[in-house]
């Protein structure tokens, strides 16, 4: 679909071709920026943030995939080639997956999707963007220095007493950046409980709010609990308080429950968003209610609930008791059935829909592939049995890359095509971007399916060298690397080449239903001329070809 | 050894086979539904794009039914798989009560093994074939893990905490042997190799040791003297004289401590008690005794302990230090030279020493 410029189905038409002031153009300078209390303009510096993140994370990333080409160490020494995963690790989960989808399209579109005029605290947003950037900073600041080597998961007693790097910063970092979260999460539960627009109920509400409500719960909840185990490694660390080291009375496993307390939940912070941008792409592209409303609205919620619940899982081989194990084991099979649900519910909303190929659609198509893959190897690692043989291998890595790449990235890229019409006011190129999209899912699987045999192999995760026999499968994981690597630069280049030069987008591109797309594109600063009052559910599409055949004309 | 191209991994454990039936099952199950929900997406993502005019796209009225059945379906089958799953990891850690001890202490970035003969290696393991094989593990630094992808088990290696694992091999040859979990620097360094042999072989390379390593319970009872246990755990006193608990045939035995509680003597037990003796002190006695903790490495606190296994019942007078004496049992000379305190580490073999007390670097 190609930029239209006919008039939106619903709210008055502002003349398209001269747009109208809006919150990107309400003021040019710098301080405008950087004092901003909109919503929209903190999104975009989230936006701004998280790509330079992802491209440190992926530059890592990239260099690390070459020197595994060959089993031998021949790119870089081991304590680098160490920095390096460690450094993707931090990068990609702390500043870029976790803040990805809530600050960027959450902050964009949770109070246009209400009918609020901004979120509950706006000065408070801005306060958690600062802080994720000081954060970001002195994670740079790190790599700068000289890197930090514990791996994301810093395992006491290695990075609280044994690694000579820059775990404090690294700590530090973190530690200011979990604030942002909580801010950040704090702010879209007072958003959604107290801004909502006259007629905006629970059950009007879009999937993608009702994810990041969950989102918000877990991010308010869990990531107290990593603070505080990180603060414990660095008062151990500086001050040789003894918590986790046995040498100093310490117990390390006590660091592992901490840590997967809320870092399992934090999988839960990078995907339930990614599954509300999945439901409203798939809404949009198949003109249809999505399957089930409650049922995937409910699901987020269990999901959030459960996410509390299944950390002794990452704990199966640790020392931990088996019965211990046998809860965690149990409770992780559950959190299957409401995943599931999802996935049925997105193919079943496929069913009798009117569906066009856009990129974003086929963003949500991989989306689903990827995660049921992602999903149902979650299974087998639930399974004791099988996650005594492949914890800590490549096995895992390919698991949780599916999740997390093959979902999270996979929908935010989705998202990003889908409302960057709305953000900017310009359309993309649609043929570039289906070739990404495209590129990127055949990238992603030529890296990441050959890591599952790896790991069934035997082959450990964290491995600067390894045996020969493993090299075949690794190559094939470095080749997909590097064609993901170039589709990932696709979009970075022709979304800043549309700024200037892609087709004035009008407030509707998609003809999708929606409160966002009834204010123009770029929305103005206030979001609405006058508070909308809602009298339609969610994804309200006519039901019937015939009605859609009407709406559409040609 | 992991120097071919392999889809599959070789098994050569009796409870490989096990996990790789799970496992299959699993994939098989994978397959169905990722062809299920692929062929659903592209079917009506096909059938219903935009263009085709000749669908019907009546709505049918909203119900909740296919979720219901889809859960109702998906609770048994999810218990089935961790019911399946939780009885395979039964048999990976549950020892059989006839396998052969071995322990390992592990440290950055090097395996270390010692036989119940006394016999010791590094990075390399030879054990006899359809022989079941109990490790016992602790770290001296930070985590390591103990994974053979041929014998599908891996378990983590603590320090300051003895973790453990088995297995039975049922191929003879040499297999690969990693450190799982990320240890530092050179964690994939940390590898060594599992030799497999048949018992003939096995019994032959036993036998071919330098001769001077001894048992763990003789070491254990050296060290025992060099440290002047038996000061205070006199063998064969009775209460009123005694400073300390006497040890013999207190092994796995339960002990009532001062605080009223009672805990059994298990090896956690009596390395606690070495290294933090304060921390349960048995019933009847003072928290007099000093801590070990620095002055006994890790290989030295479990020849203790192989040592107060090693003692008889209480009663016994001069209770064996080896049921099977093997290999000429206690050197006399050893006894001769009995050390004063002050010099005991040039008694001791040095590994028993911690690395501080024998003054060097670690």
């Amino acid at each position: 679909m190609s930029a239209t410029l006919e008039a939106p189905a619903i709210p008055p038409a502002t003349p398209p071709t001269r747009l109208p002031r809006n919150y990107l153009n309400a003021a040019y300078t710098v301080r405008s920026w950087l004092l901003t209390i909109d919503h929209k303009r903190i999104a975009i510096l989230y936006l701004l943030g998280v790509t330079v993140f992802f491209c440190i994370g992926g530059a890592a990333a990239v260099l690390f995939r070459l020197e595994l080409m060959t089993p031998e160490a021949d790119l870089v020494e081991s304590e680098t080639y160490n920095k390096l995963f460690t450094l993707h690790g931090v990068m990609m989960i702390f500043f870029f997956l976790i803040p990805a989808i809530p600050a960027v399209l959450g902050n964009f579109l949770i109070p246009i999707m209400i009918g609020a005029r901004d979120m509950a605290f706006p000065r408070i947003n801005l306060l958690s963007w600062y802080l994720f950037m000081i954060g970001g900073a002195f994670t740079l600041f790190v790599t700068v220095a000289g890197g930090v080597d514990t791996g994301w998961t810093f395992y006491a007693p290695y990075s609280s007493t044994y690694s000579n790097t820059y775990v404090m910063a690294t700590a530090v970092g973190i530690f200011i950046t979990g604030f942002s979260s909580i801010l950040t999460g704090l702010n879209f539960i007072v958003t959604v409980h107290k801004m909502r627009a006259p007629g905006m109920t629970w059950f009007r509400l879009p999937l993608f709010i009702w994810s990041h409500y969950a989102t918000a719960l877990i991010m308010i909840l869990g990531t107290p609990v990593v603070a505080m185990a990180i603060l414990l490694v660095a008062l151990e660390r500086g001050f040789g308080i003894g918590i986790f080291d046995p040498k100093l009375g310490g117990d390390p496993i006590l660091f592992q429950h901490l840590f997967w307390f809320y870092s399992h939940p934090a999988v839960y912070i990078m995907v339930l968003p990614a599954m509300g941008v999945e439901s409203e792409l798939i809404a949009a592209f198949t003109k249809n209610r999505i399957f089930g409303y409650k049922f995937v609205a409910f699901s987020s919620l269990a999901i959030a609930i459960l996410s509390f619940l299944v950390w002794g899982h990452h704990l199966f081989v640790s020392g931990q008791s088996i019965y211990a194990g046998m809860i965690f084991s149990m409770l992780s099979m559950l959190i299957a059935i409401p995943s599931a649900i999802k996935v049925l519910n997105w193919t079943a909303t496929l069913r009798k829909g009117s569906i066009t190929f856009d990129t974003p659609l086929l963003y949500a198509l991989g989306f689903i592939g990827l995660f049921t893959l992602g999903g149902l190897t979650g299974l087998f690692l639930a399974a004791m049995g099988i996650d005594v043989h492949v914890h800590d291998t490549y096995f895992i890595v390919a698991h949780f890359h599916y999740i997390m790449v093959g979902g999270t990235v996979m929908a935010y890229l989705g998202g990003i095509h889908f409302w960057w019409p709305k953000i900017t006011g310009r359309m993309y190129p649609e043929g570039w971007a289906r070739l990404s999209a495209v590129l990127v899912f055949v990238g992603f699987n030529l890296t990441f399916f050959p890591q599952f045999i790896l790991g069934y192999n035997g082959m450990p995760r964290r491995y600067h060298v390894y045996d020969p026999g493993f090299q075949v499968l690794n190559v094939m994981s470095s080749a997909g690397a590097s064609i993901l690597g170039i589709a990932y630069l696709f979009p970075i280049t022709y979304l800043i080449w549309s700024l200037k030069y892609g087709p004035i987008a009008g407030p509707n591109p998609w003809n999708a239903v929606g409160l966002e797309w009834m204010t123009s594109s770029p929305p103005p600063t206030h979001n609405f001329a006058h508070t909308p009052i809602v009298d339609f559910e969610a994804y309200e599409y006519p039901s019937s070809s015939a009605a859609i055949a009407d709406t559409h004309g040609n | 050894m992991n120097t071919e191209f392999e889809l599959f991994p070789e098994a050569a454990s009796t409870n490989a086979p096990l996990v790789d039936h799970l496992y299959l099952f699993m994939l098989a199950f994978s397959c169905v539904m990722t062809i299920l929900v692929a062929f659903l997406v592209f079917y009506f993502a096909i059938k219903y794009r935009r263009g085709n005019n000749r669908v019907d796209r009546t709505q049918t009225p909203p119900s909740n039914r296919a979720e219901l059945i889809w859960i109702a379906l998906s609770v048994p089958f999810l218990m089935f798989i961790f019911v399946w799953g939780a009885r395979v990891c039964f048999a990976l850690v549950r020892p059989p009560q006839n396998a052969m001890p071995i322990t390992v202490v592990a440290k950055q970035w090097m395996w270390k093994f010692q036989h119940p003969e006394g016999r010791r290696e590094i990075d390399t393991l030879h054990i006899p074939i359809n022989q079941p094989v109990h490790l016992q593990m602790i770290s001296q630094d930070v985590i390591h893990s103990f994974f053979v992808p041929v014998f599908r088990v891996k378990q983590d290696v603590l320090p300051g905490r003895y973790t453990n694992e088995w297995f039975q091999a049922t191929k003879p040859g040499e297999y690969r042997l990693y450190c799982a979990e990320y240890c530092g620097t050179n964690h994939s360094r940390m590898h060594g190799r599992i030799i497999v042999q048949t018992p003939e072989d096995f019994a032959d390379w036993l036998a071919g040791g330098t001769g001077s390593e001894e048992p763990p319970e003789v070491a254990g009872q050296k060290l025992f003297e060099q440290l002047q246990c038996a000061t205070c755990h006199r063998p064969g006193a009775s209460g009123a004289q005694q400073r300390g608990p006497s040890l013999e045939g207190v092994y796995q035995q339960p002990v009532a401590l001062n605080n009223g509680r009672t805990i059994t003597a298990d090896d956690a037990y009596l390395r606690e008690s070495i290294l933090r003796p304060t921390a349960k002190v048995v019933a009847g006695f003072q928290p007099i005794m000093p801590t070990f903790e620095g002055q006994v490495s890790e290989e030295g606190v479990l020849n203790l302990i192989a040592y107060i296994k090693s003692l008889g019942k209480q009663g016994e007078p001069n209770p064996p230090p080896s049921k099977g004496g093997v290999r000429g049992g206690i050197p006399d000379a050893s006894k001769s030279k009995e050390p004063s305190g002050a010099t005991r580490s040039s008694q001791v073999p040095s590994s028993d020493l911690s690395p501080e007390a024998k003054g060097g670097t670690p």
